[in-house]
């Protein structure tokens, strides 16, 4: 294809990086009606959507890039933002908004420093976010922390989650 | 304990194989895999093998006879208890295993054939120990049609579902049926969509077969997005091949040869299970060109939503798969005329179509002998809330709101989440678009025209149950702040509408409103609901309307009196210390964040109010009560 010269500035993108998105494409074979699957796929790549890239993407679907914008903005799965490194998503359903998860997304927040508009901690350890409904009702409240989640949280638990996430990695590095 | 050789309840008709009598089920659904099933499933395979007896984690008929098969299941109903274990045959129920209570369950019950008290399920109440599904309340009171095997059988063996009848269903609609007769079948059973309108399958499903082919499209809605609803998830991780065959039974219906299932990605092991389920039917010969050797085809596809609560409407869902934005579209043409790519497309429900398996299994004369004339059958629903027994449930239509809460819900819970009488509120079902009911509709029997007659709908089935220290303007205010982020955009009364409505309800929470206040709120809701194209925006004002209608003084209070009469609602509240109840044990000094509370040891302490930020942390900490609402 001639799309090399529209290839995204390298600071968005390492040169892996890049080639997977072109592996990506390529698996969906430039279908524009698969670009939902290809912005998840790449995401799950970079951990947000990089602009760079979605542009990128737009030409290689020949569509223009205001439909991929479209779309990423529309879907909360999206992020256009790089995400901390540990993704907290606490959930406020309904059962667990009545289950008192606000204090806990309260807690949360003024332990890591975090507010509505700021999302993820300076160090991008953390990244802070609610999310409508997780399944897990039966145990409300609870907080997904990447892939786990964790059931009955109360404001204290959820603090002392994140600092045993915190130590570990301090003595990781 | 005496043996017995009697099958369980749930399978009793499907004749589970003999092999299967001795069998260890851990649950792995969301909720338990949460509280660490996995480990307990692990430890299981290792206590019974250090024990020295033979263990199958496999599906076998043959062949290991007298071995202990344990498995993995969907889940088993009682979440609040989670992790779950189920002991065949003796049917006991194990609750809260640990990895640590392994050992003693392999030696005592395996061993010994005694039962571990201890991790028995005991009633809220009575506090009397049940030994198995058919001693608890919680679960003997309901009727399973749909979740029948969800919870029993191995969700990620294909040959188990085979062996309780799976499949049969698909083979005869693709062998042994028309399409016509197909309709006309599900048209009999007067099956009525799940997902929350309610619409007749049957007449949903003539309307797209009549429709010229070749090419047509069905879609299984997945996008379970109705936050405090988690039954599609439940039915897709413990039974995910009866929504398939459900999908394929539809397909063959209306002559289409593709199926989508779209599904929430915020749904990880229902994605992985039912992905696993296409792979493994596609294997078997199931799904591919030659359905059950009758020349068809049928290709099925997972699409992964990427979160918008708006796209488990119809027309969105369609334009999300095409890989457009999930704006929905005027209605007609109904998708059944010109759905996805312009082609004849019909969408059902995760339930709708697993209990199109049982109907095209059983006959439509089973299906009706329960529920009531205009909704028959049953219906599962997600209990939540400040109640006893949370979990999953499913009912024949007609139930009593009252049987659910009390009977098999076990009661309303106070916020320590004791059993406590007269502390029920409210219950709010059918979720961001439903509405309330309180203690006056204890006697009303749930189904879709007697709760459309109170201001409420079915849904989608989220019961989400509130007791009296829930602020029901707050729970309003909640559904409000969901539909107006997830609101497309397209029509301007649902995108600015709620969004005002919204800003309406923060001035009653936080002391700014006044008497135009509800007035212009309930004019802007009658406006919004007649405004909007689709159903999110034509239901996004019921919560308020609902709660307005049964609490209206409730909302009053906070605008007149500008107070909360739960205490609740930060804005609204004066923290005081009641001198006469205060011990001076200084506890709340030290918890409270802004130093904003004073006073000597054992004498009465004191709240600044210029200070305090109304955290609520010294009401919590104070062991006397002694923390009270100011006048």
């Amino acid at each position: 294809m001639e799309l090399t010269q529209s290839r995204p500035p390298a600071a968005a993108s390492g040169p892996d990086k890049f080639d997977s998105v072109c592996a990506i494409l390529e698996r969906y074979s430039y279908q524009p009606a698969k670009l939902i699957p290809i912005l998840q796929a790449v995401q799950n790549e970079y951990r947000y959507l990089p602009e760079g890239v979605m542009t990128y993407v737009a030409t290689a679907l020949k569509v223009p890039p205001a439909r991929v914008f479209g779309v990423a903005t529309f879907y909360t799965y999206f992020a256009l933002e790089p995400k901390g490194k540990h993704v907290l998503r606490l959930c406020d359903g309904t059962a667990c908004h009545v289950k008192q998860s606000i204090p806990i997304l309260e807690a949360l927040r003024r332990h890591l420093g975090l507010d509505e508009k700021n999302k993820t901690t300076p160090d991008m350890l953390f990244t802070l976010d609610t999310v409508a409904c997780l399944g897990a009702c039966g145990l409300a409240p609870v907080l997904m922390v990447d892939d786990v989640v964790h059931s009955r949280m109360t404001p204290a638990a959820a603090v002392k989650l994140v600092d045993k996430i915190r130590t570990r990695e301090q003595s990781a590095n | 304990m005496q043996a017995t050789t009697e099958l369980p309840a749930k399978s009793a008709a499907a004749g589970v194989p003999p092999s299967a009598a001795r069998r260890v089920i851990v649950c792995s659904g969301t909720g338990c895999k949460a509280n660490g099933s996995e480990q307990v499933y692990a430890a299981f395979t290792e206590a019974i093998a250090a024990a020295g007896l033979p263990v199958v984690t496999e599906f076998k008929h043959e062949g290991h006879e007298g071995a202990v098969r344990v498995t993995k299941s969907g889940c088993q109903g009682v979440c609040s208890q989670a992790p779950l274990v189920t002991l065949l045959p003796e049917k006991i129920l194990y609750m809260r295993v640990t990895p640590d209570d392994v050992a003693e369950i392999v030696r005592e019950t395996l061993g010994a054939g005694r039962v571990v008290e201890r991790l028995l399920y005991r009633t809220p109440v009575e506090d009397k120990a049940c030994r198995g599904p058919e001693q608890i309340p919680f679960l003997n009171r309901q009727t399973h049609v749909v979740l029948r095997d969800v919870g029993y059988l191995d969700p990620e063996n294909l040959k188990e579902y085979i062996s309780l009848g799976g499949y049969e269903a698909a083979r005869k609609a693709f062998t042994a049926m028309t399409p016509e007769q197909l309709c006309a079948e599900i048209s009999k059973s007067g099956l009525r969509g799940r997902g929350g309108g309610g619409f007749p399958t049957g007449r949903k499903w003539e309307a797209a077969r009549v429709q010229p082919g070749p090419k047509k499209y069905v879609i299984c809605n997945a996008d379970e997005g109705d936050p405090g609803a988690f039954m599609n998830c439940s039915v897709m991780e413990g039974n995910p091949h009866s929504v398939i065959e459900g999908l394929m039974i539809a397909a063959r219906a209306i002559g289409a040869d593709e199926a989508y299932v779209y599904i929430r990605a915020e749904y990880p092991l229902a994605v992985k299970r039912m992905r696993q389920a296409v792979t493994d039917a596609e294997n078997a010969g199931f799904l591919g060109d030659n359905v059950f050797g009758s020349g068809l085809r049928v290709h099925c596809e997972l699409k992964e939503g990427a979160g918008a609560f708006v796209c488990g409407e119809e027309t969105a869902m369609i334009a999300s798969i095409e890989g457009q934005r999930g704006m929905p579209r005027p209605k007609p043409p109904f998708p059944a005329q010109s759905g996805l790519w312009g082609k004849p497309t019909i969408i059902n429900n995760v339930e709708t179509l697993a209990q199109v398996t049982r109907i095209i299994r059983d006959g439509a004369d089973v299906f009706r002998r329960v529920g009531t004339a205009t909704a028959p059958g049953t219906k599962t629903f997600s209990l939540t809330g400040h109640v006893a027994n949370t979990g999953l449930i499913e009912v024949p239509f007609g139930t009593t709101l009252g049987e659910v809460v009390f009977n098999i819900g076990g009661g309303v819970t106070d916020d320590s989440g004791k059993v406590t009488k007269d502390c029920f509120k409210a219950v709010q079902i059918g979720g961001p678009s439903g509405g309330c009911l309180t203690k006056d509709h204890v006697n009303l029997p749930l189904d879709y025209d007697s709760l459309r007659g109170v201001g409420a709908m079915v849904g989608s089935g989220g019961l989400v149950v509130m007791n009296q220290r829930t602020c029901i303007v707050s729970i309003a205010r909640f559904f409000m702040d969901f539909t107006q982020r997830e609101s497309c955009g397209k029509c301007v009364l649902c995108r600015e509408g709620t969004k005002q409505m919204l800003v309406l309800l923060d001035n009653i929470l936080e002391g700014r409103a006044d008497e135009t206040t509800l007035p212009l709120l309930e004019k802007l809701a009658v406006a919004v609901q007649k405004g909007s194209l689709c159903g999110l925006g034509k239901t996004a004002p019921n919560p308020v309307l609902s709660t307005l209608r049964y609490f209206r003084a409730e909302y009053e209070a906070h605008i007149f009196a500008k107070k909360c009469p739960t205490g609740r609602c930060k804005a609204l509240v004066k923290w005081v210390i009641d001198e006469e109840k205060c011990k001076g044990c200084t506890a709340c000094v030290k918890v409270c964040p802004v130093n904003a509370i004073s006073g000597e040891k054992k004498k009465p302490h004191r709240i600044d109010s210029a200070k305090c930020i109304k955290c609520g942390e010294c009401v919590n900490t104070c062991k006397f009560a002694a923390v009270v609402q100011g006048a």
